[in-house]
C-alpha cells in the first residue's frame, strides 16, 4: 500500500476498533412498502477518538446513534448489518443485556437538557440512581461519587446544588448535569446527539471544551452527531458526512473541511461563510435532500450534483479512496482502479 | 406558600357565596314560598301575616344575609314535602350517601389506577385490549342501566344480593353505618359497583393516556439510555410524573361521585341524599333543593381546595418557584 | 414531491388525480383500517336510520290508543313461550309494541341529543370566539363562569335547571315545554368544553401574522373571525361535538330515567327504561332491557366514532 493510502486510511484493524458498524440498515415499514432510513452505513471508532457525524436534518445521523444503543422507536427497526462493541456484537442482543450496556459501556447525551431531566427528582437522586444501577454502590458511596462528578463537570457549590431540581439550573448548567449523568458509570463511548444545539452560543464553547477535556481525561471515545460544522472542527478527529441515510464521505477533519472530495461535501463547505479569505458569493446547493419515500436510484445526490454523469444515475457508489478521504462517488472510481493496479 | 393558601381560600369562599346566592334565589324567587307552605283555603290576610312573620317583606340584602347566616348554621327551613327541618333530613340521609360514595371512590381508585398503568406499559397485549374494550363499554353504558343489569343478574335471577335498601344498619351517635353488619355489606355491594364503574373507566383511561404521554418524554428516553431497569423507568420515573397531573382530575372526578350518587340511589332505592334530592325535584321542594345545592357546592369547593393544595405539595416546580419568588 | 403535470393537461387527468388523492387520503385510510370503527359507523347508521324512518317502518303506532289493546299486554318477545310475532320484542303493560316504542323513543333521544349538542356548540363556540378574540373583561368573565360551572358535574346542573323550570312553569304547560326545557338544560351544561377549546385556538391564531395583516387592512372583525379563525378550530370542535353527542344522549336518558326528562306520553329510551324498571322484579324484563340495549349500542357507537375522529385529528399520532 502506498504511503498516501496509509495516511488516508480511515478504518482500523479489528483488534483496535472500539465500535465497529458494518453495513447497518434501518428501515421503517409503511403502507406503501418499507422506507430505508439508514442504508448500508459502515464506520469505526477507535478508543479515545472523536468521530463527528454531520449532515442536514433527516440525513439519518440521530437514527444511527439510536440504532447503536438499541433505542430505535418502533416501527423503525434494524434490518441488516452488524454493530460490534469491543469485539462483541450488540445489535441483536435481548433488551435485558442491552440495558447493561447502556450507561455502563455507552453513554448518551441528548439535545435538549431541559427535557432530558426528570423535573420531579433532584439531580442528586438521578445521579445516585444511575450510579447504583451500574456500579452497585451503597447510597453513601454513590452520593460521594455524584459530588465528585458534579465538580468534574464544573458545577460549583456541588454540595448544595446536588439537592436542587432541574428547573433551578440554567441551560448550560443543565447540560453539564446531563454530561455528568452520561459519564457516571465510566462508559468507553459516548454518543452525543446535538449536545450544543439547544444552548446559547457563548455556552456552546464551554460545553465543547468540557466534552473534549473529559474525553481526554477518561479516554472516552465520542460519536458526535451534529449539523454544526464549527463544533466538528473544534472537537473531532475524523468526520463522516451523511446524506439521505448514507455516508458519502469520511476522513480526518482537516482534510474533509479543507480538501473535500465528494461534491456534496464540497458544496457544504463552500456554503459556510468564512471570516478569513476572499469574500466571494456564498454558494448554495440547488434543490433539497430527498424525502425517504423519494430517494433517487443510483447515487442519491445525483439530481443536485453538477458533476453527475451517466453512471451516477444507475449505480450506487460505495465508499472508495478519493484523493485524501474516502468518498462514495464515481468520480474517483478510476483513482481506485489506479491505486489497486 | 401561605399566600397561595390564602388566595385559594378566598377563591373558595367566593364560589361558596355564589352558590349560596343561587340557592337563595331558588329559595325565594322560584314559585311563591307562601303558596308552597299553606293550603289553598288560607285567607289572604293570613298569608300576608305569614309573609311578614317569615321576613319575606324585608329588603333583598337583608334576606340574603339572613339566608346565608342560617345556611352557615345548617338551618334551611322546613321541607315543603315533609314539614320537618331540612337540616334534620339531611343528617339522616348523609351517612348513607357518604358510605356509598367512599366505597365507590375506593373501588374506582384501587382498580382504575393499576389498570391504567398496566394498559399503558403493555400497550399491545390482548389483556390490555380487552380492558380497553370493557372500559369503552363502561363509559358508554349509562349508570342506571348498569344498575338495572346488575339487579337483573344478581338480585332477580341469582337471588344472591338485595335489590334495594341498605340492609341492617347500626347507629353510632347520629351516624348510621351499614359496614358493621353482613346484611349491610350485601346491600352496599351492587350500588357501590354501579356507582364506581363510570369513574373507574374514566380514571383508567386518564391514567393510561397520561402515562403513554409521559413514556414518550425525553427524560424517559434519557433514563432508558442510561440503562435504568424497566421497573425504575416505569414506576420510578414515569409513574410519578403521571400521577401529578392525574391527581387533579381524579380528585375532581371523585367529587362528582357524590353527584352521580343521585342516579345510583334512585335505581337501588338507597336512602341517601341523592334520592332525597330527586324526590325534592319531582315535588318542587325548594328548601331541600337549595340545601342540597349548598351542601354539594361545599363538598366540591372543599375537594377543589384540597386537590389544589395537594398539587402544590407534590410538584416541586410550583413549590420552589414560589418560594424563590417570595424569598428572592 | 409534487407530481408535475405538463402544462395544458386535460381536465380528466386533474380530476383523476384529485380522486386518487381523496381515496388515498389519511382519513379514509385510517377509517377503513379499523374494523371497530367501521362496525361502529354501521351500527350508528342502522340505529339512526331506523329511528328517522320510525313512522314509516314501525309495525305499530304505540301512541294510537285505538290500536293498542290491553289483551296483548305484557306479552314476552316472539321467540319465547307465549310470544307472538306481531309483537317481535314483546309488549309493555299497556299492550304497546316494544319494538315500535323503541323506534319512536330512539327518534326522540336522538332529537334531544342532537339539538342539545347543536345548541351548546353554537353557544360555546360563540362565547369562546368572543372570549378569545376580545380578551380583557369579556374573557375573564366568561372563563370565570366556565370555571365555576366546570367544578360541578354536568348532570347536577342539568337536574337543577330542569327542576327549577318545573317549579316555575305552570303545571299544565309542563308536558308541552318539557322537551325545550330538557334540550336547554343539557345544552347549558355542556357549552363549556366548546368555549374553552375555541378560546384557546382563537388566542393562538389571533397573534399570527395573517390575522394581524387582516386587521391592519381594516377587514371587519366579524369577517376575520368567521372567515379565518373559525375554519381553524373546526377539527377539535367536531371531535368534541361527537363525544358530546354521546354524552348528551346519555344525559337525556338519565334525566328521563330519573323522571325529570321526557314524560311517558312521549317517551325517549330513558323513559322507556324507567317505566319498564317497575316490571323488572316481576319478571317482564323485556320492557326495559331492549330499550337499554339499543341505548347502549347507540352511545357506544357514537363514542367509538368520536374516538376515531380524535385520533384522526391528533397530529401527534400521525
Amino acid at each position: 500500500m502506498s504511503l498516501r493510502d496509509r495516511l488516508a486510511m480511515t478504518s482500523i484493524t479489528d483488534a483496535e476498533a472500539l465500535l465497529r458498524v458494518e453495513h447497518l440498515r434501518v428501515e421503517v415499514p409503511t403502507r406503501r412498502g418499507a422506507l430505508v432510513a439508514i442504508d448500508d452505513v459502515s464506520f469505526d471508532i477507535a478508543p479515545g477518538e472523536v468521530l463527528g457525524v454531520v449532515g442536514e436534518s433527516g440525513a439519518g445521523k440521530s437514527l444511527t446513534g439510536a440504532a447503536i444503543i438499541g433505542l430505535l422507536e418502533p416501527p423503525l427497526q434494524i434490518t441488516g448489518g452488524s454493530i460490534t462493541l469491543g469485539g462483541r456484537r450488540i445489535d441483536a442482543l435481548p433488551d435485558v443485556a442491552m440495558r447493561r450496556i447502556r450507561g455502563k459501556e455507552i453513554g448518551v447525551i441528548f439535545q435538549d437538557p431541559l427535557t432530558s431531566l426528570n423535573p420531579l427528582y433532584t439531580i442528586g437522586h438521578q445521579l445516585v440512581e444511575t450510579l447504583r444501577t451500574h456500579l452497585g454502590m451503597s447510597s453513601g458511596e454513590a452520593h460521594a461519587r455524584a459530588l465528585s462528578l458534579l465538580a468534574e463537570v464544573g458545577i460549583a457549590a456541588a454540595e448544595q446544588r446536588i439537592n436542587h431540581y432541574p428547573h433551578q439550573f440554567s441551560g448550560g448548567m443543565r447540560q453539564r448535569v446531563v454530561i455528568a449523568l452520561a459519564l457516571a458509570a465510566n462508559p468507553r463511548l459516548i454518543i452525543a446527539d446535538e449536545p450544543t444545539t439547544a444552548l446559547d452560543v457563548s455556552i456552546q464553547a464551554q460545553i465543547i471544551a468540557l466534552l473534549k477535556r473529559l474525553a481526554r481525561d477518561h479516554g472516552t471515545a465520542i460519536l458526535l452527531v451534529t449539523h454544526d460544522m464549527g463544533v466538528i472542527a473544534e472537537t473531532a478527529h475524523r468526520v463522516a458526512v451523511m446524506y439521505a441515510g448514507r455516508i458519502v464521505e469520511i476522513g480526518t477533519v482537516r482534510t474533509v473541511i479543507d480538501r473535500p472530495s465528494h461534491p456534496y461535501t464540497i458544496g457544504l463547505m463552500s456554503s459556510i461563510p468564512r471570516i478569513e479569505g476572499r469574500r466571494g458569493r456564498l454558494q448554495q446547493i440547488d434543490g433539497a435532500m430527498p424525502r425517504l419515500s423519494a430517494i433517487p436510484s443510483g447515487c442519491p445526490f445525483n439530481p443536485r450534483c453538477h458533476e453527475a454523469f451517466d453512471r451516477c444515475h444507475h449505480e450506487r457508489p460505495e465508499l472508495m479512496s478519493a484523493r485524501n478521504t474516502q468518498a462514495a462517488c464515481w468520480l474517483y472510481a478510476d483513482a481506485r482502479q489506479a491505486a489497486l493496479a | 406558600m401561605l399566600a397561595y393558601i390564602i388566595q385559594r381560600l378566598l377563591q373558595s369562599v367566593l364560589v361558596m357565596l355564589v352558590v349560596a346566592f343561587i340557592a337563595f334565589a331558588l329559595f325565594n324567587f322560584v314559585g311563591d314560598p307562601i303558596n308552597n307552605m299553606v293550603g289553598q283555603d288560607t285567607t289572604l290576610a293570613d298569608r300576608a301575616k305569614l309573609r311578614q312573620e317569615l321576613g319575606l317583606n324585608d329588603s333583598f340584602v337583608v334576606q340574603v344575609a339572613r339566608f346565608i347566616g342560617h345556611a352557615a348554621q345548617g338551618d334551611f327551613g322546613l321541607s315543603y314535602q315533609q314539614a320537618r327541618p331540612v337540616g334534620q333530613i339531611i343528617l339522616e340521609k348523609m351517612p348513607a350517601t357518604l358510605e356509598l360514595s367512599l366505597l365507590a371512590a375506593f373501588l374506582a381508585l384501587a382498580l382504575g389506577v393499576p389498570m391504567g398503568i398496566y394498559t399503558a406499559i403493555n400497550r399491545h397485549s390482548w389483556v390490555s385490549q380487552a380492558m380497553l374494550a370493557i372500559s369503552l363499554i363502561g363509559v358508554s353504558l349509562p349508570t342506571f342501566l348498569i344498575g338495572i343489569l346488575l339487579i337483573l343478574i344478581f338480585a332477580v335471577t341469582l337471588g344472591w344480593l338485595p335489590s334495594f335498601g341498605r340492609g341492617t344498619v347500626v347507629h353510632i351517635g347520629w351516624w348510621t353505618t351499614g359496614f358493621l353488619t353482613a346484611d349491610g355489606w350485601r346491600a352496599i355491594i351492587l350500588p357501590a359497583i354501579t356507582l364506581s364503574l363510570f369513574q373507574l373507566t374514566l380514571i383508567m383511561r386518564l391514567v393510561r393516556a397520561e402515562m403513554i404521554e409521559v413514556l414518550r418524554a425525553d427524560y424517559i428516553k434519557f433514563a432508558r439510555a442510561r440503562g435504568l431497569t424497566s421497573r425504575a423507568v416505569n414506576f420510578g420515573h414515569a409513574l410519578k410524573n403521571t400521577l401529578v397531573p392525574v391527581i387533579t382530575i381524579t380528585g375532581l372526578q371523585l367529587g362528582s361521585i357524590i353527584a352521580f350518587a343521585v342516579i345510583t340511589e334512585t335505581v337501588f332505592q338507597w336512602p341517601g341524599m341523592g334520592l332525597m334530592f330527586i324526590q325534592a325535584v319531582t315535588f318542587a321542594d325548594i328548601p331541600v333543593m337549595a340545601a342540597y345545592l349548598v351542601l354539594v357546592g361545599f363538598f366540591f369547593v372543599l375537594i377543589n381546595l384540597v386537590v389544589d393544595l395537594l398539587y402544590y405539595v407534590v410538584d416541586p416546580r410550583l413549590r420552589i418557584a414560589r418560594e424563590a419568588a417570595a424569598g428572592g | 414531491m409534487a407530481e408535475i403535470t405538463a402544462p395544458g393537461a386535460p381536465a380528466i387527468a386533474v380530476r383523476a388525480a384529485r380522486w386518487r388523492r381523496f381515496v388515498e387520503n389519511d382519513l379514509l385510510w385510517s377509517f377503513s383500517r379499523s374494523p371497530v370503527t367501521i362496525a361502529a359507523a354501521a351500527a350508528a347508521i342502522v340505529i339512526i336510520g331506523a329511528a328517522l324512518l320510525a313512522p314509516l317502518i314501525a309495525p305499530h303506532d304505540p301512541y294510537d290508543l285505538a290500536s293498542v289493546s290491553l289483551l296483548d299486554a305484557s306479552d314476552p318477545p316472539a321467540w319465547l313461550k307465549d310470544g307472538d310475532w306481531t309483537y317481535p320484542l314483546g309488549t309493555d303493560n299497556q299492550g304497546r309494541d316494544v319494538l315500535s316504542t323503541i323506534l319512536y323513543g330512539t327518534r326522540l333521544s336522538l332529537l334531544v341529543g342532537c339539538s342539545a349538542v347543536m345548541l351548546s356548540l353554537v353557544l360555546g363556540v360563540t362565547l369562546g370566539l368572543v372570549a378569545g378574540w376580545r380578551g380583557g373583561i369579556a374573557d375573564t368573565l366568561i372563563m370565570r363562569v366556565a370555571d365555576v360551572q366546570l367544578s360541578f358535574p354536568a348532570i347536577l346542573i342539568a337536574l337543577l335547571i330542569d327542576g327549577v323550570a318545573r317549579s316555575v312553569l305552570p303545571h299544565d304547560m309542563q308536558g308541552a315545554i318539557s322537551l325545550y326545557v330538557l334540550v336547554s338544560a343539557i345544552a347549558l351544561s355542556y357549552w363549556v368544553h366548546f368555549a374553552r377549546t375555541v378560546r384557546g385556538s382563537t388566542m393562538v391564531e389571533r397573534n399570527k401574522e395573517y390575522i394581524q395583516a387582516a386587521r391592519v387592512i381594516g377587514v371587519h372583525p366579524a369577517r376575520i373571525v368567521i372567515g379565518h379563525l373559525l375554519p381553524n378550530v373546526i377539527g377539535p370542535v367536531l371531535v368534541i361535538a361527537t363525544i358530546n353527542l354521546a354524552t348528551a344522549i346519555l344525559t337525556e336518558a338519565t334525566l328521563s330515567f330519573l323522571g325529570v326528562g321526557l314524560p311517558p306520553t312521549e317517551p325517549s329510551l330513558g323513559t322507556l327504561i324507567r317505566v319498564g324498571n317497575d316490571f323488572l322484579l316481576s319478571g317482564d324484563w323485556w320492557i326495559s332491557i331492549f330499550p337499554g340495549i339499543v341505548l347502549a349500542l347507540l352511545i357506544l357507537s357514537v363514542n367509538l366514532l368520536g374516538d376515531w375522529l380524535r385520533d384522526v385529528f391528533n397530529p401527534k399520532l400521525r
